[in-house]
């Protein structure tokens, strides 16, 4: 028997992560254009696998599949691996990156909603790790034809002295550690260009126009874009202010490697993050934090995914100690704070 | 008078419906074939019946009496003859049953004899015996009982009337409010008066501009200030809860009466049905229902309390793939499992269902934690909080997260992008909850039997060796007086003396040995069982059934075990 209420929304999953893909569609036109098409091959190949391996471990799971795959969540997942990783990555490494957001990730937690972690995120982490050289091969804006791009991801011979430059984050790091350059000696060169990285610039724009979309349909909400924005500001800001020799401007963070995909479309990840309107706000700072530390001072150019895995860990304690006040209740009364 | 409106946090915006029945006048409903009138009214009250199978009974008579602190009055609402008194299906998600008074109509409609009262002559208390021997209750659905909310007369500031009718479909109090607003402000002015109120507002949302017209109006016509207030159209606007928060900035948390923060709140429809009862005297016998949903033709009818619902529908006319009906609105309703039942005080609305008008929701999906409900959520709580806990059984931290604070408006389920019946986890939790509580209770109250029984064993058991401790030092002192008056004795009679002692001791020693023989068999029992068994020798001492022992056994001074078997027998001896 069917119970109250007797009338829904039009709402669903597959509107939700449909939505999500649309809004991601002109980033990646942007990242096709000015930095590289053999994207598009690699979003192709992250979404057959990821579909693929959906339907496998649903099966093996004995859930109903049809429902599931046609939910659209593992294509979102398969884009934002694909948009992580560099272009030119062989089909190999973004197959097992999928199948390690998949299957480990996803499906070995329970499934759509009940993984811990970002699923994009841990495949990020894991190649990162495993196969440092492919994944810090980042081809120059531009700098590449499609069939060499296309030969590249298809096992090519990889002699990339001179195909690939550095990112904007990572000539900024070398450039820094090498010596007595300033931050605006490293800029200089032709890795970058207006704000951040050469191309990339588009990139971050049309990320933001995405998440603009998100934002005026409600599929997000403003905390973490706003508190991750802000707060990565504030800290590189502060940094910059006191010596802008050795630190980079927030608008430089800003634009560069993946702040406005984290911003919009990465922390905004409902299942792993933060749920609370604060505990939001207090995750997303958390992200921004550490991805700032990293990209200043740890082994990796990028640190936003790291921050994403760790802040994930803290989602239980931050969502118990921000929820917020009940109606007629007083704020942080009794019960639910233990 | 023009106070600030207040925002309530959530709430959504689903397609009104009122046009299909908003439209047309109430009318009212032709008299069925038979009524059946519940003496049960609300889940904690009901009346007694006062009157008998094959009984004549007038429009208006009483037919059950008022029971209990909740209980309110009990009408014929027609004339006619009461044909059966037994239980009946009631209008219940669940098929309950209840004692019913079947009444067949004769059609003549002949009142019994009725009179305006005199509220203001009468006094308070009086008014308020009035009412509920009228049968008034909460019209809006709650049939609360009108005489119990209207409180002790003082300590409520601000009276607010409920004409907000935010459930999509429904438009009684609408139609009400239109034909009837100067009833409505008649009956609000006495609840005014009777309640000590400083401040009248009635809340009407903003998509009935005809039923704020009228009731401005109305206004216009009385003396007392009376703020009709247009509230923005956003469910669940007309619960009590969020109608107050939005006149007045209050919140009543879970738990706590509105009277406890000075305000009080009346349907509209209870207004009316006021207003009758005192100046007319008539008892609540009808009431507006909304006939609305798949049928050809929707309306507002004023139905007697009692109508089965299956004659009342095809004046709706309902259309051919109607599958089912449900009543009240299609966010908090529940779906008629049968329709020969009556219709009752709290029932507003009855929406014919097809397919394609409220189609069965699509399966459910796994939650993605994105948070849409607890936006919606007017009792702003966490609902994907409460539903992981509740599928989880995990009732405690369902209750940590306000389990209970939960309104079951239905704002949650109806976002929920992955079709979760959020509301109906809630229930489920709660009902289980509910259910452990009588549980534990049970538990509890026959864990303090226990633990009184232990405690009273003990006393006894500490009272008897207090007794006996007495007593042993008196016969102590006693046989010491009495050895001195025997040497004294001996000193100057006989040389039978030590032979008598000897025989004396003898015989002693003899009871003592068969003393314990007799109670060998239950030596290797347990401490608890030999003081049953102490305790029922102990009775049947005192009802004499036992054989007095001899005196000689008397406990010998310093006995170390006054709580066993022969001492306790002692306890009853002569010599005491």
């Amino acid at each position: 028997m069917i119970h109250s209420p007797y009338i829904r929304k039009p709402a669903s999953v597959q509107r939700v992560m449909g939505l999500v893909l649309l809004a991601l569609v002109p980033g990646i036109t942007a990242y096709a254009l000015k930095v590289s098409a053999g994207i598009l091959v690699n979003l192709a190949l992250a979404s057959l696998t990821a579909v693929a391996a959906e339907a496998l471990m649903l099966a093996l799971r004995k859930r109903p599949i049809a429902i599931a795959v046609t939910d659209l969540s593992a294509i979102v997942t398969a884009w934002l691996v694909a948009l992580c990783f560099p272009p030119i990555v062989p089909w190999w490494l973004t197959m097992l990156a999928v199948l390690v957001a998949i299957i480990v990730a996803k499906h070995l937690y329970g499934g759509l909603g009940q993984n811990p972690f970002n699923p994009a995120m841990v495949a990020y982490c894991s190649m990162i790790v495993a196969y440092p050289a492919l994944m810090s091969q980042w081809p120059a804006a531009g700098s590449l034809s499609f069939d060499t791009q296309l030969g590249l991801i298809l096992g090519g011979a990889r002699d990339l002295d001179g195909m690939t430059g550095a990112t904007a984050l990572d000539a900024l790091r070398t450039g820094l550690r090498s010596g007595a350059s300033s931050v605006e000696a490293v800029l200089q060169g032709s890795a970058f260009g207006f704000f951040g990285g050469r191309g990339w610039e588009w990139v971050s724009l049309g990320y933001l126009g995405g998440g603009l979309l998100l934002l005026a349909t409600r599929i997000i909400t403003w905390h973490m874009p706003a508190a991750f924005i802000a707060a990565l500001s504030l800290i590189s800001g502060t940094f910059w202010l006191f010596d802008p020799t050795r630190f980079a401007s927030p608008l430089f963070h800003l634009a560069s490697g993946g702040a406005m995909l984290a911003a919009f479309f990465i922390v905004t990840d409902p299942v792993s993050g933060a749920t609370t309107p604060r505990g939001k706000l207090i995750f997303a700072a958390g992200i921004a934090l550490i991805a700032w530390l990293i990209r200043s001072f740890g082994a990796y150019p990028e640190g936003i995914a790291f921050g994403v895995l760790l802040m994930n860990i803290c989602v239980p304690l931050i969502d118990k100690k921000t929820q917020p006040r009940v109606f007629g209740h007083r704020r942080r009364d009794e019960g639910g704070w233990r | 008078m023009i106070g600030r409106l207040f925002k309530f946090h959530g709430g959504i915006k689903p397609d009104a419906h009122k046009h299909e029945s908003a439209s047309v006048a109430i009318e009212r409903a032709p008299l069925p074939s038979r009524l059946v009138v519940p003496l049960r009214q609300s889940t904690r009250a009901s009346a007694r019946c006062i009157v008998e199978v094959g009984q004549k009974v007038l429009k208006g008579q009483r037919i059950g009496e008022p029971e209990g602190m909740l209980g309110t009055a009990v009408h014929a609402p027609t004339s006619g003859t009461v044909i059966d008194f037994g239980r009946y299906t009631m209008a219940h998600a669940s098929g309950l049953e209840t004692r019913c008074v079947v009444i067949e109509p004769d059609g003549e409609e002949r009142w019994v004899e009725h009179a305006a009262f005199d509220a203001e002559r009468a006094g308070r208390d009086a008014s308020l015996a009035w009412l509920r021997d009228c049968g008034l209750v909460g019209l809006g659905g709650a049939t609360f009982p009108s005489h119990v909310k209207l409180g002790k007369g003082s300590g409520v500031d601000t009276l607010i009337l409920n004409g907000a009718e935010c459930e999509p479909w429904i438009t009684c109090d609408d139609r009400l409010m239109r034909e009837r607003a100067d009833g409505i402000l008649a009956g609000a002015r006495i609840l005014f008066r009777l309640i000590g109120a400083r401040e009248l507002v009635i809340g009407i949302e903003d998509n009935k501009p005809e039923a704020i017209a009228a009731m401005r109006a109305a206004a216009q016509r009385v003396d007392d200030p009376v703020r009709i207030q247009p509230v923005p159209s956003l469910y669940p606007a007309g619960g009590e809860k969020q109608l107050i928060r939005v006149l007045t900035g209050i919140e009543i948390p879970y738990g706590k009466l509105s009277a406890d923060y000075a305000v009080q709140c009346f349907n509209v429809g209870t207004a009316y049905a006021v207003y009758r009862a005192i100046a007319h005297g008539e008892p609540v016998l009808s009431r507006i229902v909304t006939l609305t949903g798949n049928v050809a033709r929707p309306g507002n009818w004023e139905v007697l309390i009692g109508t089965p619902i299956d004659e009342l529908l095809p004046l709706a006319q309902p259309k051919a793939d109607t599958n089912r009906y449900l009543m009240g609105g299609p966010m908090m309703g529940f779906a008629l499992p049968r329709l020969d039942v009556p219709i009752v005080k709290g029932s507003n609305c009855i929406i014919a269902s097809s397919p394609t008008l409220l189609p069965p929701p699509p399966p459910e999906q796994p939650c993605i934690r994105c948070g849409e409900c607890a936006r919606a959520c007017p009792a702003e709580l966490q609902p994907f909080e409460l539903y992981w806990h509740s599928r989880a059984r995990n009732f405690g931290k369902a209750q940590e997260y306000k389990l209970f604070d939960c309104i079951e408006c239905g704002c949650c389920a109806y976002v929920c992008p992955s079709h979760i019946p959020l509301v109906d986890y809630f229930r489920f939790a709660k009902s289980e909850i509910w259910a452990r509580e009588r549980d534990n209770t049970a538990a509890d109250q026959a864990r303090e039997r226990f633990e009184f029984r232990n405690y009273r064993q003990e006393r006894e058991k500490e009272e008897k060796a207090a007794k006996l401790a007495a007593k042993a030092a008196e016969t102590r002192a006693k046989l010491a007086t009495d050895t001195t008056a025997v040497k004294a004795e001996a000193s100057t009679a006989t040389a039978e003396d030590p032979k008598k002692a000897l025989i004396a001791a003898a015989l002693a020693r003899a009871q003592a040995q068969k003393a314990s023989t007799e109670v060998r068999n239950t030596e290797d029992l347990s401490a608890e069982t030999k003081a049953d068994i102490a305790e029922i020798e102990a009775r049947r001492k005192a009802l004499n059934l036992t054989a007095a022992p001899p005196p000689a056994l008397a406990p010998k001074a310093g006995d170390p075990r006054p709580d066993e078997a022969p001492a306790v027998e002692a306890e009853g001896s002569p010599q005491s």
